[in-house]
């Protein structure tokens, strides 16, 4: 038997632009991406449309002090989750936020200097080789 | 969108804490289609019970013309699973297993761009919905390896023929594995990394 055959498209790819990777919620323009606005406007407070580009799925987020008591409730409980590090896609499982949401909870907290952040290491054009042996090593114990 | 009170919110168990020296976490990707075994992989090897994270995308992520009227938008709830394994005390790594539609990708800021690399996970049964998710990562620059998960029912090719029909690069690894083992996508997993490995080794300036 002959397995389906894939065929590479051309490199130039026709006009189709990609849509630009901000996620739902992001914008200051156009509709939210949310089913619900009026409630994601309540839960995230006033910084809807500030940036969060910053944040990634594998940011570690660090409660930095105990949370003031003029905290929302959400944001107490994003803060309670994090005094041991705990990347920002847990922070989505255990909240059951979706992750957009959740980055701008993340804004503010950050601004308000409530919790830490740490960045990922990311893909570099020459990759660490003594990072990618950390992670081999680390696989191996697994 | 109902909230939890906070006192109900579950946690992490304190066994699962990081340490708190974990400076920094890096992220492979697991992409395949649809019942492929992706969260049976990120299962297998998570130190975490795998967790899943939430998007929600409208008609508009969706890349279709809106000529509708906000009246017909509808909002589809896409969910992503993950798991965890630590690496050092200052480093852990994320596995994070995705649909191969691209149109799911912009969901998650940074999914791909930040990632070390990506598994291509296969199923010989359906070999070309993984044709597009390939040719996607080319064009991003991800490198990847492709993983065959090897079904009892599923046909099997020989290596050149795999090769061939998916028209990969002779440098391009392909590994067969039973994802439901842990030793199994370890290895998966050991193969991109020493793919990744001699990539760096081949592009670091002498």
């Amino acid at each position: 038997m002959t397995p389906p055959q894939r065929r590479r498209r051309t490199p130039l790819e026709p006009s189709t632009p990609e849509p630009a990777p901000a996620a739902p919620g992001a914008g200051t323009e156009g509709e939210p991406a949310v089913p619900n606005p009026e409630r994601l406007y309540s839960l995230t407070g006033t910084a809807a449309g500030a940036e969060r580009a910053s944040i990634d799925l594998v940011t570690l987020v660090v409660a930095a002090e105990d949370p003031p008591p003029t905290l929302t409730p959400e944001q107490v409980s994003l803060l309670r989750l994090c005094t041991a590090p705990l990347s920002v896609a847990e922070i989505s499982a255990y909240l059951s936020l979706p992750f957009s949401v959740v980055t701008i909870l993340l804004t503010e907290l950050m601004a308000a200097d409530l919790v830490q952040a740490r960045a990922p290491i990311v893909r570099q054009i020459v990759p660490d080789r003594s990072l990618l042996e950390a992670v081999m090593h680390g696989l191996q114990k697994l | 969108m109902d909230f939890k009170s906070s006192d109900t919110v579950p946690g992490p168990r304190v066994e699962d804490h990081l340490p708190q020296t974990t400076r920094a976490a890096v992220k492979i990707v697991i992409v395949g289609g649809f019942g492929v075994g992706k969260t049976t992989m990120v299962g297998s090897v998570s130190e975490i019970k795998p967790l899943t994270t939430e998007e929600t995308m409208t008609q508009a992520g969706i890349g279709v013309d809106d000529n509708f009227g906000s009246d017909s938008k509808t909002a589809t709830t896409v969910a992503m699973d993950f798991g965890r394994i630590g690496i050092t005390e200052q480093l852990v790594l994320y596995l994070f297993g995705t649909p191969g539609q691209e149109r799911f990708w912009f969901l998650w800021n940074g999914l791909f761009e930040g990632a070390l690399g990506a598994v291509v996970l296969i199923d010989t049964r359906r070999l070309e919905v993984s044709f597009d998710v390939m040719g996607r990562l080319e064009e991003r620059g991800v490198p990847f390896v492709v993983a065959v998960n090897s079904f009892p029912d599923a046909p099997r090719y020989p290596a050149p023929e795999l090769r061939a029909a998916l028209d990969l690069a002779e440098w391009v690894p392909i590994i067969e594995c039973d994802v439901r083992r842990r030793a199994s996508s370890r290895d998966v997993l050991m193969t991109l990394m020493h793919f990744l490995h001699t990539l760096a080794t081949r592009r670091a300036p002498v």
